[in-house]
């Protein structure tokens, strides 16, 4: 008995001490091998008393499963240690950077223009497009702008030949919108638009997006509605918005949009951001429309202002040069 | 507009500050553009009078005056040359301030004392004048603070008017307006008829009565144009940014200020026979006041004598027959021409004046009498003479008529979304000058006034009430209208998601002109006739751009000379062929371009500086198709001029063209100082927006076997035949083909090329056995074989 006890002390140690699958190998060879120590023992229970034997057996047997059990748990031991000092070996430096393309951008204009698309596809508004080379109807008569018209005049407008013109603005859209569908219509018309002008503070093409909404009973606090939710969402700011009677042929009454801006210095000013109106009863009868029975709105703002004011952008001219390093700042 | 606030408020003088006056003006829909002092902020300043003026001891251009305040005289050494005795002239004291820096101290000019400065009109910011000292009519009280004397605790009001508000293009327009705002009454200038002293009046002929309804004149003999134009209206002219000329001319521009009538002054002595109001014939000649000689068009209206023409009517007049120094009798016009007559006409021969501004917007029809009366008593006053009776002559068919406008109740009330008090919709149409025949609860009858051209239909009288309660007292909500929705189309991709497949390839969105470079577009496209703006802004922006792609170069090219050499640029926008004969036939098509050049990746740490090329530009191109599962795209070999003819292609979809692909010229990079190889594409964007639906097939549960293929095969076959080939021989379990190398060169003939190929099977009802693929590979060996000549490499 007190041999068993030994035994088993020297094997559990023995364990502990081996540093390497092979050395735990050769204990357990030692110990619970065909010739090992621990197996020795059970071959000897002949010797044993029959009234002991049994009992002894049962140490015996225990002794070995508690030895099995340690070379295991050992032999887990060293396979981690021996894993995790490889893994030590194959560190990285994370800092790095990735491999492959970094991430263009799209243009503050499109970005500017989705933004815009965005709040009124929320609303139900669709999006529709047409031409840029467009007739003089679409482009002025539709719109009750007749041929005497100051708008006509040869300084803003480019000229194909004279009943052919680059669009002065997305307005044509909507026209052509009303000429094929009945109210209720509800529609923005985003894209390039032309005027023959080009300093500081113009460039000869630049984008707008118009928008025009046609239904029965629509009124004038419509408008007033949307187009303040509008400024507030695209801003993200509880805007101080101010709406002046303006003049434009296609709409009356006509309006122009101010927001109140503050500089640096905590100075307030007023700066138009749209132009809108309710719908001249004969910009609709001239597309078919009942002016009785219908009522609408439309409203037209540049998306280059809205960029400006968004991305705090400073010269206009920088959206068309597409230099990289101007373009890459928006991701 | 200009203004002085000071005239205005002569008018109509409500109990406001000046900020609210300018606010109330703008909310009104009369835009003020900005509010200017009428001088700099100077003190110290008293009007003086020089009492003798010698020659400087020492210096030959500066004199040595003595100046009077009224109470005490004071040297002061002057350089103007205008300065000497007896004049009075605005005397800065010791002690003035001039500007924010410029203090006037004693001072010692070449050994002589000065106390004090006498000045310019520039040096007081009223005008750029700096010819000598500023000289005081007579009149002038010595002593009296110069601020005070010419009234300059003013300021201007510069109001941007819409094109419609014509009638707000004087200050009695102003006025009125101002007037409504407040509800104050208005108090115009009261005119008394001039005494007719003699009976000399020349003769008018209207030939052109539908251009000019109205033409009156009348002739003032024996004016003295020598007169001094009294200085309250010198200033009220400059406030307005008109410099004074002579009293007739300045008359006749205070009189188009003060009431809204442009008009004109002829020299009677110049006029032969009688005045013809007529259209131009063509080619006919004038040479205008401004010294410029003009060739008429017939769309023209004139004003002539029985020998010439005089003016453009309404526009400008002549040189020949202007008021001049030597002017003795006059002939004074005041006509109403029609905007529709001279809408147009200035702008057209390069001019732009007062007069035409005002015409063509639309000037009162029933002012003319009152305006050359006003005109007339001002010539009196200021020039003397004797009046003569006004001739008239008036085509009434012409002359505008008077709008009659009924506003419904109901209209106002569903527009506005509320409902205003019937006595303040009476009250504000009123004050507008509306006249109310007849008012229920219903409705209001009423007729417009002869001022207001812009007022015709229901809609415009909503527009004034409502302007003028103010829009920002009007309610505010969200359309209740309900909402239809349009199915939501799955095979038409939007656009968005084409955009971020590029963006996340490394492209940068750009956004170039739509016009282009002539010279550049024949570069690329010499075959293509671009369209041609009429009135370009440039000769480099004189065409519409045939393709996004030359563009898309330049903005490279711009990158390149800033040192920026890996470049990735995409854009989306219409390209332009053909004519604009035919509208309906133009094709104004939607492309969606791209272009790179430079390193693969961005230069970093793990030395990846290989270069694109066509396959880079390919795996970006399928990647646009990669929404579309159905027409997969094929790739030919492209004739394209601005692609190199070995690396492009042709793109088709189903059969048709639809865009093309590859390496840029390498001829035409060269030309325009490309320094490396450029890959752009050029897609028309509805082809990369077919999308499709995807519908489940079953997947099968059983394995997959793959067999290789290396084949040799001449070099100008495509695989992309050799994978039609497979396709069509391997069998109906045949799952992929995959191509996983290409070579040519060393170690095989060298018409040839080597393609190895991976094809994988699968069947979805049963494991397939070795024969079956061994017969399928067979078979596809023997068709490579006879359709290709390709052979498998042993």
């Amino acid at each position: 008995m007190e041999n068993l006890k030994q035994i088993l002390a020297d094997a559990l140690s023995a364990v502990a001490a081996s540093e390497s699958e092979s050395a735990l190998d050769d204990v357990r060879v030692h110990y619970l091998g065909k010739k090992g120590a621990l197996t020795t023992l059970l071959k000897q229970l002949g010797s044993v008393s029959a009234e002991d034997r049994p009992k002894f057996g049962q140490l015996v047997n225990e002794a070995k499963g508690q030895v099995q059990e340690k070379i295991t748990e050992r032999k887990t031991a060293l396979a981690k240690a021996a894993l995790n000092a490889k893994l030590a070996t194959e560190t990285i430096d994370v800092s790095l950077s990735g491999k492959g393309q970094e991430v263009g951008g799209l243009h503050p204009v499109t970005r500017t223009m989705e933004r815009i698309e965005t709040f009124f596809r929320g609303i139900g508004f669709d999006v529709a497009e047409g031409p840029e080379i467009e007739d003089d109807y679409h482009n002025f008569e539709a719109l009750n702008i007749p041929a005497h018209h100051p708008a006509r005049a040869m300084q803003d407008t480019f000229y194909f030949n004279p009943t052919t013109v680059l669009r002065t603005h997305t307005s044509p859209v909507q026209v052509r919108t009303m000429e094929t569908t009945q109210p209720p219509i509800r529609i923005i018309c985003p894209g390039r638009v032309y005027r023959c002008d080009s300093d500081q503070t113009h460039t000869p093409m630049f984008h707008q997006v118009e928008g025009l909404l046609i239904d029965e009973n629509i009124s004038f606090a419509d408008l007033k509605g949307i187009l303040q939710q509008f400024l507030n969402v695209f801003f993200e700011d509880d805007l101080k918005v101010r709406f002046r009677p303006s003049y434009f042929p296609f709409t009356e009454p006509s309006i122009e949009v101010d927001i109140m801006r503050t500089n640096s210095k905590g100075e307030e000013s007023w700066l138009e951001v749209l132009g809108c109106g309710m719908v001249h009863p004969k910009v609709l009868e001239m597309s078919g429309i009942d002016s009785e029975k219908y009522t609408g709105f439309a409203f037209g703002m540049g998306v280059e202002r809205f960029a400006m004011l968004r991305y705090k952008v400073e010269d206009l001219r920088m959206f068309f040069e597409n230099d990289l390093r101007f373009l890459k700042q928006f991701k | 507009m200009k203004v002085s606030e000071n005239w205005l408020r002569e008018w109509v003088n409500p109990s406001i500050s000046s900020d609210d006056l300018v606010a109330q003006i703008t909310l009104a829909g009369l835009e003020v553009d900005e509010v200017l002092p009428v001088a700099s902020a100077f003190s110290g300043v008293v009007v003086g009078e020089i009492i003798s003026a010698e020659p400087h001891p020492n210096a030959d251009k500066l004199q040595v005056c003595q100046v009077s305040d009224g109470i005490e005289a004071f040297q002061v050494v002057c350089g103007a040359p205008n300065a000497r005795a007896g004049i009075k002239i605005p005397f800065a004291k010791i002690g003035a301030v001039l500007g924010a820096d410029f203090k006037i101290k004693k001072a010692k000019l070449r050994q002589v004392e000065s106390f004090g400065m006498l000045c310019s009109a520039s040096e007081l910011g009223l005008s750029d004048d700096h010819d000598g000292i500023m000289e005081l009519p007579s009149s002038a009280k010595v002593g009296e603070d110069f601020r005070a004397f010419l009234g300059l605790d003013d300021q201007i009001i510069d109001v941007d008017l819409t094109p419609n508000r014509s009638d707000c293009l004087s200050v009695a327009g102003l006025a009125r307006e101002v007037g409504v705002l407040n509800k104050t009454d208005v108090t115009p200038v009261n005119v008394i008829p001039a005494q007719v002293v003699i009976d000399d009046t020349f003769s008018v002929r209207v030939d052109a009565a539908d251009a000019c309804p109205r033409y009156l004149g009348r002739v003032v003999r024996g004016v003295d144009v020598s007169a001094q134009t009294p200085l309250w209206m010198v200033e009220k002219l400059r406030r307005s940014g008109i410099r004074s000329i002579d009293p007739i001319v300045d008359i006749t521009n205070f009189v188009m200020l003060e009431l809204g009538q442009p008009m004109h002054a002829f020299d009677l002595a110049n006029l032969s026979g009688s005045v013809v109001v007529r259209m131009a014939t063509a080619g006919e000649k004038i040479t205008l006041l401004d010294g410029q000689d003009i060739a008429l068009r017939e769309d023209t209206l004139l004003i002539a004598d029985e020998k010439a023409p005089l003016a453009i009517a309404g526009v400008m007049g002549g040189k020949g027959s202007g008021v001049n120094e030597e002017t003795k009798d006059i002939f004074l016009e005041s006509a109403f021409f029609t905007p529709l007559a001279l809408a147009g006409k200035a702008r057209s021969y390069g001019l732009h004046t007062d007069s035409s501004h005002r015409f063509e917007r639309g000037v009162d029809a029933t002012l003319q009498e009152r305006a050359i009366e006003r005109a007339t008593a001002l010539v009196v006053e200021i020039a003397g003479g004797q009046v003569g009776p006004i001739t008239h002559a008036v085509n009434e068919a012409s002359l505008p008529e008077a709008a009659v406008v009924t506003l419904r109740r109901k209209k106002l009330d569903q527009y506005l979304a509320m409902s205003i008090d019937k006595d303040l919709v009476t009250d504000i149409l009123t004050r507008l000058g509306l006249e109310m025949i007849e008012v229920t609860d219903e409705a209001w009858l009423t007729k417009a006034p002869s001022h207001r051209f812009d007022i015709a239909i229901e809609a415009d009288l909503i527009e004034e009430v409502a302007r003028i309660y103010g829009y920002d007292n009007l309610p505010s909500s969200m359309p209740q209208a309900a909402v239809n929705f349009t199915p939501l189309s799955e095979t038409k991709a939007q656009i968005q998601v084409l955009r971020s497949i590029l963006v996340s390839q490394g492209y940068q969105e750009a956004v170039t002109y739509s016009f282009i470079d002539p010279v550049l577009s024949k570069q690329f496209l010499p075959e293509i006739e671009p369209v041609p703006l009429a009135n370009p802004i440039s000769a480099d922006m004189g065409v519409m751009r045939p393709s996004l792609v030359p563009g898309l170069v330049r903005a490279y090219l711009h990158n390149q000379n800033r040192q920026q050499s890996r470049v990735r640029l995409f854009e989306t926008g219409r390209r332009f062929i053909g004519s604009v004969d035919a509208l309906d036939k133009l094709d104004q098509q939607q492309q969606i371009s791209g272009l790179i050049a430079g390193s693969r990746d961005a230069e970093a740490w793990y030395h990846n500086s290989e270069k694109v090329d066509f396959y880079d530009l390919k795996a970006h191109v399928e990647a646009l198709f990669a929404l579309n599962d159905g027409g997969k795209p094929s790739y030919e070999p492209s004739n394209c001029v601005f692609l190199h003819p070995g690396r492009s292609a042709d793109i088709f979809v189903e059969g048709k063209f639809v865009g093309v692909m590859g390496e840029l010229h390498p001829q035409l990079s060269k030309e325009l100082g490309i320094n490396q190889p450029l890959y752009v594409f050029d897609i028309a964007l509805s082809a990369v927006l077919q999308a499709s639906l995807p519908e489940y097939k079953a997947v099968s549960k059983f394995p997959e076997v793959r067999r290789d293929l290396a084949l040799l095969v001449d070099r100008a076959v495509a695989v992309s035949e050799l994978e039609k080939v497979i396709l069509s021989s391997a069998g109906d379990a045949l799952k992929s083909v995959l191509v996983f190398d290409v070579y040519q060169g060393q170690g095989i003939d060298e018409t040839k090329k080597s393609v190895a190929l991976g094809l994988t099977w699968q069947h979805p009802s049963h494991t397939l056995s070795d024969e079956e693929v061994n017969n399928s590979v067979e078979q596809t060996v023997a068709a490579l074989f006879d359709q290709l000549g390709a052979v498998v490499r042993g």
